[in-house]
């Protein structure tokens, strides 16, 4: 019996040891990133800055450009997640309470061709939509686009969430009054919400994190969003400016930090992980 | 009793009208497009960007040119480099390391264990630009993170974007992707019941023996699911342009990063479309087996 005991103990070791060994490995490269946004000196070495100083903040306030560009990223994200939340809400409350027929077959056919079309098969065809549109260089080119590529798997997301309601929700309203659209407005919208907030969540992570898309449909600078002007901060010879660089990345991550852990507390970050394009 | 309709189907139709048009317009106009330019000689600039000529299958003989198909910067050395990419860092690494890491998080204490998660889901969710900054950073030859500590531990250090710029990326798509089948694996094992576990106990099974011979028997569909999604993402995904630029030389050109080259730098359009289509028809392989095996109810096996 001790002898197994003690085997128990060593497994355990093994496997704390195994644990700290990996979580060291995943966090080495960004161990990095907590240092040096504070440190007025840094450079590509691993340093502790001495002293820690907010003045490499200080010096991306100062720089426009890098607050058009964040500005930028915000107003594609915000464009992009209304156009996706409301448009996802209502055509997943269609495909589930509407006797529309085939709407199986539907939600199948666009979930394939979403998942078909990506962004390295679909570059070359939306580039050239967008510029049939005279779109290119907008801000709305990049809205519309992620709009629609995001849409198949937010409604899919969202359809699951409205089947699960009871549809006696609704049907209560409606023996007491009310109309289709005040039972989805005043009752269906309040209970799918929580949904919604995942869907909105997802979809804005996504267009603020992402480069493909705005680095071949804009050209100006001054609507770059922050992950294309990113690549600006370089000196004349192409050396990044690494003050300046890792301050605003920082910056620049943080919304994407505070909802992970906004949806996290609110509700476990299990099931919100799974879709990611 | 039949159930009466919550909203009429002209209402349905007029909910559905925004999504669809948003979708038609940029997802499935696009794929139709496509196919179509991939038989022009479109370009960006000049007169073929205008009004381009047919060429029939031209593009795709250009590309599958068996004189040159297996040349460094090719479509054929491309296609081949990107099945090495995805077997390696998506079905090997990804998955296995996935796996590995889900299961340590089940035995070990919480306090560690949120560290483990912390650390891999933050690779997973900061923004790519930020990663590959992160990266360029820990791979730099004089200061870098990486060879700090190689050189402490007494090893020679290394300039890896240079002499090993594929291991690079998968190793870097590896890091940057378990999260989701760790997170994948958590839940499925999470699924299965404690008792099937602590019989194992009583009976004095190794770790191993009830990963091998309870939990993965039973979470057999959660890792067919987890397969096909990351081997489609590792598939089509354009991360490893912030690292590499697909080079030095071709070398790390996976098709996400050669298509990005033929149309936009090269401005060929037309053959760009054309890696499109062969991009477009592997992914909907992958889609359909995916759809298919989602569609049955979950079969757990036993």
């Amino acid at each position: 019996m001790r002898k197994r005991t003690q085997n128990i103990f060593v497994r355990r070791t093994i496997f704390a040891a195994a644990a700290t060994f990996l979580g060291t490995i995943f966090a080495l490269p960004l161990v990095w990133f907590i240092f040096a946004p504070f440190n007025a000196r840094a450079e590509l070495g691993l340093a502790i800055p001495s002293p820690f100083t907010l003045s490499n903040f200080a010096t991306v306030f100062q720089n426009t450009f890098a607050m058009q560009a964040l500005l930028n990223s915000l107003i594609q994200a915000a464009g992009g997640v209304v156009l996706v939340g409301g448009a996802a809400t209502l055509a997943a409350y269609a495909l589930s309470r509407s006797p529309i027929p085939g709407k199986g077959a539907v939600t199948y056919i666009l979930l394939l061709f979403s998942s078909v079309v990506s962004g390295s098969a679909a570059m070359v065809p939306i580039f050239l939509i967008i510029s049939a549109a005279g779109l290119i260089d907008t801000h709305l080119a990049v809205i519309l686009v992620f709009a629609g590529g995001l849409l198949p798997t937010a409604m899919f997301i969202l359809r699951d969430f409205i089947d699960a309601i009871p549809r006696s929700y609704e049907e209560s309203a409606m023996v007491a009054g009310a109309s289709p659209l005040q039972a989805f407005f005043d009752v269906a919208l309040p209970v799918i919400r929580p949904g919604i907030v995942v869907v909105v969540v997802w979809a804005f992570v996504n267009i603020w994190g992402s480069f493909l898309i705005p680095f071949i449909l804009l050209r100006s600078d001054k609507l770059m969003p922050a992950s294309v002007a990113i690549y600006s901060f370089y000196s004349e010879a192409g050396t990044p400016i690494v003050t300046l660089l890792a301050a605003y990345s920082l910056i620049y991550s943080l919304p994407v930090i505070a909802l992970y852990l906004f949806v996290n507390w609110k509700f476990g970050f299990r099931f919100f992980g799974g879709i990611k394009s | 009793m039949k159930k009466f309709s919550l909203l009429s189907t002209r209402a349905g139709a007029l909910f559905l009208a925004p999504a669809s048009a948003l979708v038609g317009v940029f997802v499935i106009i696009p794929f139709f497009w496509v196919i179509f330019v991939s038989f022009t000689n479109r370009t960006l600039l000049g007169r073929t960007a205008v009004d381009p000529d047919f060429v029939g299958l031209q593009n795709y003989f250009a590309l599958f040119n068996p004189a040159t198909f297996f040349t460094r910067g090719q479509f054929g050395f491309s296609l081949i480099l990107t099945i090495q990419f995805v077997l390696l860092s998506a079905l090997i690494g990804q998955a296995l390391l996935g796996l590995l890491l889900a299961w340590l998080s089940q035995t070990v204490t919480p306090t560690l264990k949120s560290f483990l998660q912390t650390a891999v889901i933050a690779a997973w969710i900061l923004p790519e630009v930020v990663i590959g900054f992160a990266w360029f950073a820990f791979l730099d030859y004089d200061n870098g993170t990486l060879n700090m500590i190689l050189r402490g531990l007494g090893l020679p250090p290394g300039d890896w974007l240079l002499q090993q710029p594929f291991w690079v990326i998968v190793f870097f798509n590896t890091w940057r992707g378990a999260a989701f089948s760790m997170m994948l694996f958590n839940s499925a094992f999470q699924s299965i019941p404690p008792s099937y576990f602590q019989a194992a106990d009583v009976a004095g099974a190794t770790s191993w023996q009830k990963l091998r011979d309870i939990a993965l028997p039973l979470i057999r569909g959660h890792v067919v699911t987890d397969l096909i999604l990351i081997t489609m993402w590792t598939f089509n995904v354009f991360t490893p342009f912030l690292l590499t630029h697909g080079g030095p030389s071709y070398r790390t050109e996976i098709l996400s990063i050669y298509t990005y080259r033929i149309a936009f730098k090269d401005f060929e359009f037309g053959k760009g479309a054309a890696v499109g289509v062969v991009i477009m028809l592997m992914n909907l392989a992958f889609a359909l087996v995916y759809l298919r095996l989602a569609h049955k109810k979950p079969v757990e096996a036993e």
